[in-house]
């Protein structure tokens, strides 16, 4: 076993421990604190997968941006384990039985598909942002425009739904 | 190394996601499975690119990124004005239309 399969499966259960520790604790902050970790441990895998780029912006953009955003309307709401709502054990169950379910019926089909491919170890050089940003403004620069007025759309939504109404 | 452990991985976190948003009852826990199963999402395209030699999934996993900060953005603001409403977090509060 070499270095980067024993990273591989620490990341792995790193990844679905703390994903786990999102759904499973009753602290709402502990939630987002889990789902910052399991979002570093899914950048490590970027690592491993040669995506420098992206392992940056998941760091930066989720971690840094968004989870702040979490963290901060749950602190503003002063939520805790106390103010939690809890389903009852039969809904839980259902949600667990369900979502079990879903994991077994994909896992069987892919099992049956046989041998799907094995990641090229060679491709070490897509990831980087002089490659990325030569693909992003050539074949996909219409879609980055028209992100940019989703983001403003998005901006304008915010403000308009997020402003205290007139008395 | 197999693309099968990447697929089971994501496989995993997605199928957590859908638990927790079954399971819970508070909106931003919900918001939150909801961004885990995006990343399952991401980091799947991310093999597959690495898989493939090819940049364009990575331009995707880009894109949904932007995608998910907009929803962020949007679904707090919905969030932060309901509890202004009810004061309140829970989503069984917002079966009013139903009755």
């Amino acid at each position: 076993m070499d270095i980067l399969q024993i990273l591989f499966w620490l990341l792995t259960v790193m990844a679905i421990g703390c994903a786990l520790g999102v759904v499973l604790s009753r602290n709402p902050v502990n939630s987002v604190i889990f789902l910052i970790l399991t979002f570093f441990a899914i950048s490590g895998h970027y690592l491993l997968l040669n995506a420098q780029f992206l392992a940056i912006v998941n760091i930066i953009v989720y971690a840094g941006a968004i989870m702040v955003l979490f963290l901060f309307v749950i602190m503003l709401m002063n939520l805790n384990a106390d103010t939690e709502p809890q389903k009852s054990w039969l809904v839980q169950l259902a949600g667990v039985i369900s979502g079990g379910t879903l994991f077994l019926v994909i896992i069987a089909a892919i099992s049956k598909v046989g041998h799907l491919g094995v990641i090229d170890k060679n491709a070490t050089d897509i990831g980087l942002i002089k490659n990325l940003g030569k693909v992003l403004f050539t074949d996909y620069v219409f879609a980055f425009e028209i992100s940019s007025v989703l983001f403003l759309t998005a901006m304008i939504g915010a403000i308009v739904i997020g402003k205290k109404e007139a008395e | 190394m197999p693309i099968q452990y990447y697929l089971f991985l994501s496989l995993a976190l997605f199928c957590i996601g859908i638990m927790g948003a079954l399971m819970r009852r508070n909106a931003i826990i919900i918001f939150m499975s909801i961004e885990l199963m995006l990343n399952a999402v991401n980091l799947l395209l991310a093999a597959f690119s690495k898989m493939y030699n090819d940049g364009a999934a990575q331009v995707f996993v880009f894109f949904i990124m932007v995608v998910a900060a907009a929803e962020v953005a949007v679904g707090l603001a919905i969030i932060v004005m309901m509890y202004r409403k009810v004061h309140s977090v829970d989503v069984n509060i917002l079966n009013r239309l139903k009755h």
